[in-house]
């Protein structure tokens, strides 16, 4: 059987109630004993492949190439998977083993809206009750998500403790677990929270780099990317392209939200400016005051509004085998337009700090950087009211 | 050293019937007032529960994460809470500091130990550190005389029971109910069953909390565990009090009331450890 990991490097861990050890026990040894058995993986792999729309095509972005001067440009298209985002390989693997450890009911926090969709959508599947929760202020930012949400049939629940985002739902969420943990279970949406989540979930959206590197070396006559760059908000898209490439002379970036800009305290890169700290439930890299308070973050996309980030990358920052860098909003919001209007692929704002790295640190490297391997983890529809307003093409 | 864990087993020792701990969060409404409100309750308690506000209390319901943020909006710190811990000290019975970890690794282990030591603090509950967690913090607890309290809940297996009993001090801090603070506790089948395993496994004096609200849940808990804690019930009586006079007049009021009760059982069944 595969060791589930509790900790990076010092990150990670269990920093939870003690009422949910034992769930925690459970979980660990379900992923261990399913991540190896070949009912199980059939069934998942049948489900990603027929329901989710598997493997996701590998795309060669030449007009964006032609317009930042910097290329190949190689995207994987998560954009393209059922509900709009990688969201749904974790939550399709996750409600599958929530139903072979007799679960009853689904839970999930939600940024973007993307994972409470996704979550909802295999809840509906494979016939589960399910509660989101999500922050107020996502709530109005992603109207459309939570419609989507209730027409799976799933309630949607606001939480409107602090700033009303992602770190408040998903400490809600983690309060209804230690609450009806042993009926519920919490389907986490990112490659954070106690162990063994951010290994179960690096391992489910594994399935992002094993494909690409696969497709790419089809594509460039068995070569490597130079370098793969993908957006870090609790970082599950990026540890699941990058866990294919760790091994490999390969340049690995993630990209994390700069928001208004490093220096204006208003973003959500705790790699860039926090330190470590524990939040819902492991020990990795924070954005906190002095008193280990954490700091309200802010990003343009709900999706990486997050004062924390998944452990491994925490350690992978700290070994020095992934670079983090950032993107502002305005950067982001520029790269959003170029591929919509370059390509006709509008990406999930989230994907477009991936894209505005490319832009601006590939193309300032010039000639050289070689070919770029970039996840686009999810499309753009969800953010069409708030890019809109931002770009003044709302007429409404 | 030991000192904290030896006050806390004296206090538990001492108590007639069980121990009364009461909890008040450190800061709220704002410093003044808590520390006059700690003061107060102490008066009644065998062991005083201060609350030091976090920004993310995972096993807090709505009253207790609300007075939490009213704190840090009023700009209460850690050091705020230490200070009040040691008026408190100074006067009334043992003190613990129930916090989140965050807080501590934020300050580091040995100055946040050392320096509730300094103030006169008994112990430490942190429900986030689970004893497989945090030996830096235990490590600097031990060097300090400081009890880490550990906590068990109703889900806890036999065999972590046993551990944990080994890893704690001062006190087992049995969670009533799987949930969070400010529900409501039922002394019936499962919380006994739960209370028994504990007593078969942890040497330590037991105490239940979450969700103690009347009296007279109180006195069902007195007859069969150690010690009681009250918390968000304590924040509500105060806020529906409306003024500070009031509010003062409702918590001696149901203090003396939880206190009686409490008393009464003792002679009745002797659940002692």
């Amino acid at each position: 059987m595969s060791e589930t990991r509790v900790r990076f490097g010092p990150f990670g861990g269990r920093y939870v109630p003690e009422t949910v050890i034992g769930a925690l026990d459970e979980l660990a040894e379900a992923f261990e004993r399913y991540r190896e058995d070949p009912a199980f993986l059939a069934e998942l792999e049948g489900l990603l492949a027929r329901f989710a729309g598997r493997p996701t095509p590998l795309y060669r972005a030449r007009r964006l190439e032609e317009a930042w001067g910097v290329g190949p440009i190689h995207l994987k298209r998560e954009d393209l998977c059922h509900t709009g985002a990688h969201k749904i390989n974790n939550a399709l693997g996750q409600v599958l083993l929530a139903q072979r450890m007799g679960k009853q009911r689904i839970i999930a926090e939600t940024g973007a809206g993307q994972h409470g969709v996704a979550t909802a959508t295999a809840a509906a599947l494979m016939g589960f009750g399910c509660t989101v929760y999500m922050g107020r202020l996502d709530m109005e930012r992603q109207r459309l998500n939570v419609i989507r949400m209730r027409m799976l049939g799933a309630e949607v629940a606001p939480v409107t403790s602090g700033a009303g985002t992602l770190k408040d739902a998903t400490s809600e969420a983690i309060r209804d677990w230690v609450t009806n943990v042993r009926t519920t279970h919490y389907v986490i949406g990112s490659a954070v929270g106690p162990a063994p989540y951010p290994d179960l979930v690096a391992d489910l959206q594994s399935v992002i780099g094993r494909e690409a590197r696969e497709q790419f070396q089809a594509d460039e006559a068995g070569g490597l990317p130079a370098t793969v760059v993908a957006c870090v908000g609790g970082g599950s898209n990026a540890i699941g392209i990058f866990r294919a490439f760790l091994a490999d002379d390969v340049r690995l970036v993630g990209v994390e939200a700069a928001g208004e800009g490093l220096e204006s305290g208003r973003h959500g890169a705790p790699l860039a400016q926090g330190a470590p700290g524990v939040l819902h439930g492991s020990l990795s890299y924070l954005m906190q005051d002095r008193d280990g308070q954490v700091a309200e973050p802010h990003s343009i996309s709900a999706g990486l509004d997050y004062p924390g980030v998944g452990p491994e990358h925490s350690h992978l920052k700290e070994s020095g085998r992934v670079e983090y860098a950032s993107a502002t909003d305005a950067e982001a919001l520029q790269a959003f337009l170029d591929c919509s209007r370059a390509e006709g692929i509008i990406p999930a704002l989230e994907s477009a700090h991936a894209l505005a790295w490319v832009r601006d640190a590939a193309a300032a490297a010039g000639a050289g950087t070689g070919p770029l391997l970039v996840c686009l983890s999810g499309r753009g529809d969800k953010d069409v009211e708030q890019a809109g307003a931002a770009l003044g093409i709302d007429d409404g | 050293m030991a000192e904290g864990a030896q006050r806390l087993e004296a206090a538990f020792a001492a108590a007639r019937g069980a121990a009364f701990i009461p909890y008040v969060m450190g800061g709220y409404p704002d410093a003044a007032a808590s520390a006059e409100r700690a003061i107060q309750v102490a008066a009644f308690a065998d062991v005083v529960e201060l609350g030091v506000p976090f920004s993310d209390p995972l096993a807090d319901g709505p009253t207790i994460q609300a007075a939490g943020q009213a704190a840090l909006d009023a700009g209460t710190t850690p050091e705020t809470v230490i200070e009040i811990a040691a008026e408190v000290a100074r006067v009334g019975p043992p003190v613990v500091l129930m916090t989140y970890v965050n807080i501590v690794l934020a300050a580091g282990p040995r100055a946040f130990c050392e320096r509730a030591a300094r103030a006169g603090v008994s112990g430490l509950i942190i429900p986030d550190l689970p004893i497989d967690e945090g030996d830096e913090i235990r490590m600097q607890a031990t060097r300090s005389g400081l009890a880490i309290v550990p906590l068990a809940a109703p889900t806890t297996t036999d065999a972590r029971l046993a551990q944990i009993g080994r890893a704690g001090a001062g006190f087992l801090y049995c969670v009533s109910v799987t949930g969070v603070t400010g529900g409501s506790v039922e002394v019936g089948e499962e919380l006994r069953g739960f209370l028994e395993r504990a007593r078969r496994h942890v040497s330590l004096p037991l105490a239940v909390g979450f969700g103690v609200r009347t009296p007279a849940d109180a006195a069902d808990i007195a007859a069969v565990a150690d010690g009681v804690v009250i918390a968000s019930q304590l924040i509500r009586l105060a806020d529906d009090a409306g003024d500070p006079t009031a509010a003062r007049t409702a918590v001696d009021e149901y203090c003396a009331a939880v206190v009686e009760r409490i008393r009464a059982t003792a002679g009745a069944a002797t659940p002692g450890s």
